[in-house]
């Protein structure tokens, strides 16, 4: 029998992702997939799942869910908020059974943006160029093509009960500036390429699983802001006209008209997605050497997670974490949770 | 062409994963045919650590995995291949689209007719007398960039782009025709819609143009906009394959 996840209310911005769809950019179709991939490995991680199997990205404000017809083990991992089943605690980067019939509750995000719902056995749903990934514009996503809805039903494979509960122990996130690459069009730029290392950005609520925008000091072109279409990738760097910087993100547009100042590294990218509205970044600019250093130490760090798994005593929900994870919740900021918003018809990319 | 050299393309880096090759900064017929040829070349010699490929007007955007690439083995590799003559490419599958032009399906034809002081017709004759070829194919599923476009109905794009422009929308923006499949947002001019898919995943072909297909539009009246949208929704091309 199979076992199902309920949706019962849910954030906005809340979708399944896996790595994303690969091998038909040519034709214009969107990669999509997990904006922290390396939080969706964690959770899939804890769950005894491969790293990129499809999980719940969860948007800032959170939602419910319920197991029905069976336990379902999940794990949470990415942006830190409170996760409670009835008076239970469930702290990030810990398994936990979700028995027949219980709901597990999540608050808006407290730090981060995204947090990721892994359910052993993964998500069941008919893959897309290899991917259940929902990108809504183009009407791809499995089982709904679409973010979550309440009344959603998400069928599982049923949890195997008689395993420990696991709680991954990872190294602290890095505070240090976002990492890019220069170009592809960093000539266009000239002098003001060093205003763009050397500022604060804030992330603007203007922002989504296409691009964030961010506001800070003008970036002025060498000559027009229209380039003749050329590719993107995930992290590209667009200065629009008004020379305030559209960072591309998974459901961006394949091609675009925008020069393009820098890239943001794979490996930085979820740390990037993971800021919230409101809050500052800034880059750093790194050697392509030093890029393909790090997306190689990146990659061995993905491959060692099963390492850092740590078998739990009896229930993850244990006393402290209750606790820890109370007070945490009651810090939760109104303002982060409530400026999300899709992109405004300005901020749109188009053809 | 033969024995002459080619100029190389400047590689530009775009991240950690990827690089761009590019022939020209302008819309250019001869760097296009070579992104094509070097599109095809790198197809065929299989290079480790390429994951994919994007060909654009003047550019090839190539995804690499950088874990298990050599970056200037790839880089070196590009640069090898992109000096060879380009073959001919030999031209596409040649394809005629119908069209519902004007009214609500084509709501900006009385403005283009206006800005080029022409009657609707002329700017519907013109249209249609274009011999178009897929350039590019981007943006999102579906979405083909035409070349061909009557240098006449040349038209700048909107200085505020639409947040919405619906499925099949047939546009031109600049010195550029378009097809859309999808609802989108777009800043270009709305001439009219078509009943067919340019994109189902539903259907095989998932993607009906490729680059370097060639395409015309003819006009259908109204009335069969619904019958042929109906077919398409059933998994028909109902786009006409000449060639």
């Amino acid at each position: 029998m199979m076992a199902k996840l309920v949706i019962g209310t849910v954030s906005p911005a809340t979708s399944v992702q896996d790595a994303g769809r690969f091998g038909a950019q040519r034709y214009g179709l969107t990669q999509s997939g997990a904006m922290d991939a390396l939080a969706l490995a964690c959770a899939n991680t804890l769950v005894g799942n491969s790293p990129f199997t499809a999980a719940i990205e969860v948007g800032p404000l959170g939602g419910t869910f319920t197991a029905r017809g069976g336990a379902l083990r999940v794990a949470l991992s990415g942006a830190l908020r409170q996760a409670s089943v009835g008076a239970r605690a469930l702290p990030l980067n810990e398994s936990v059974l979700l028995a027949d019939g219980e709901s597990l509750t999540l608050t808006p995000a407290r730090t981060g943006s995204f947090t990721y719902l892994a359910l052993e056995g993964g998500v069941q749903g008919e893959p897309v160029f290899g991917s259940l990934s929902v990108n809504m514009r183009s009407g791809l996503g499995s089982p709904y093509p679409r973010p979550l809805q309440a009344g959603d039903e998400i069928n599982v494979t049923d949890a195997q009960v008689l395993v420990h509960e696991r709680k991954l122990e990872l190294p602290t996130t890095s505070e240090q500036p976002i990492r890019v690459v220069m170009g592809p069009q960093d000539d266009e730029f000239g002098q003001t390429t060093e205003l763009f290392l050397t500022s604060d950005w804030t992330l603007s609520a203007a922002s989504d699983r296409m691009g964030f925008r961010l506001e800070g000091p003008v970036i002025k072109h060498n000559g027009g802001h229209n380039i003749v279409s050329d590719g993107t990738v995930s992290g590209s760097i667009q200065i629009p006209g008004n020379g305030q910087p559209l960072v591309l993100m998974p459901d961006r547009g394949t091609t675009g008209g925008y020069p393009k100042i820098a890239t943001v590294i794979g490996p930085d990218l979820g740390r990037l997605a993971q800021t919230q509205v409101g809050k500052k970044l800034r880059f750093k600019a790194i050697t392509i050497a030093e890029a393909h250093a790090e997306a190689r130490r990146y990659a061995k760090f993905l491959a060692s997670l099963p390492s850092l798994l740590r078998e739990t005593r009896g229930s993850a929900f244990n006393l402290d974490a209750l606790q820890s994870a109370n007070v945490a919740g009651t810090a939760v900021s109104a303002m982060d949770s409530t400026t999300w918003q899709p992109l405004r018809a300005n901020d749109l990319t188009t053809p | 062409m033969a024995g002459q050299a080619l100029s190389s393309p400047r590689i530009l880096l775009s991240g950690d994963a990827a690089l761009t090759v590019e022939f020209s900064t302008k819309i250019d017929p001869e760097a296009n045919r070579r992104v094509l040829a070097l599109d095809r070349a790198i197809a065929e010699s299989n290079v480790a650590g390429i994951r994919e490929t994007v060909p654009t007007y003047r550019s090839l955007l190539v995804h690499y995995d950088p874990v298990i690439a050599d970056y200037d083995g790839i880089r070196q590799k590009i640069l090898e291949l992109a000096k060879r003559p380009a073959p001919e490419i030999p031209p596409g599958r040649r394809w005629r689209i119908p069209v519902v032009y004007g009214g609500e399906y084509g709501i900006d034809l009385e403005d283009v007719a206006r800005a080029h002081d022409m009657t609707p017709d002329d700017v519907v004759r013109r249209h249609i007398g274009g011999d178009y070829c897929v350039v590019m194919l981007g943006f999102m599923p579906g979405w083909a960039y035409l070349t061909g476009l009557d240098p006449l109905l040349a038209t700048p794009r909107r200085q505020n782009p639409r947040t919405f422009t619906p499925p099949g929308t047939i546009s031109i923006g600049g010195v550029q025709a378009g097809v859309q499949c999808l609802a989108a947002p777009s800043g270009w001019h709305l001439l009219g819609r078509t009943p067919a898919r340019t994109y189902d995943i539903h259907r095989q072909p998932i993607f009906m143009l490729e680059p370097a297909d060639m395409v015309n539009f003819y006009a259908i009246p109204e009335s069969e906009f619904a019958d042929m949208s109906r077919a398409a929704e059933a998994g028909e091309l109902v786009a006409e394959q000449v060639t």
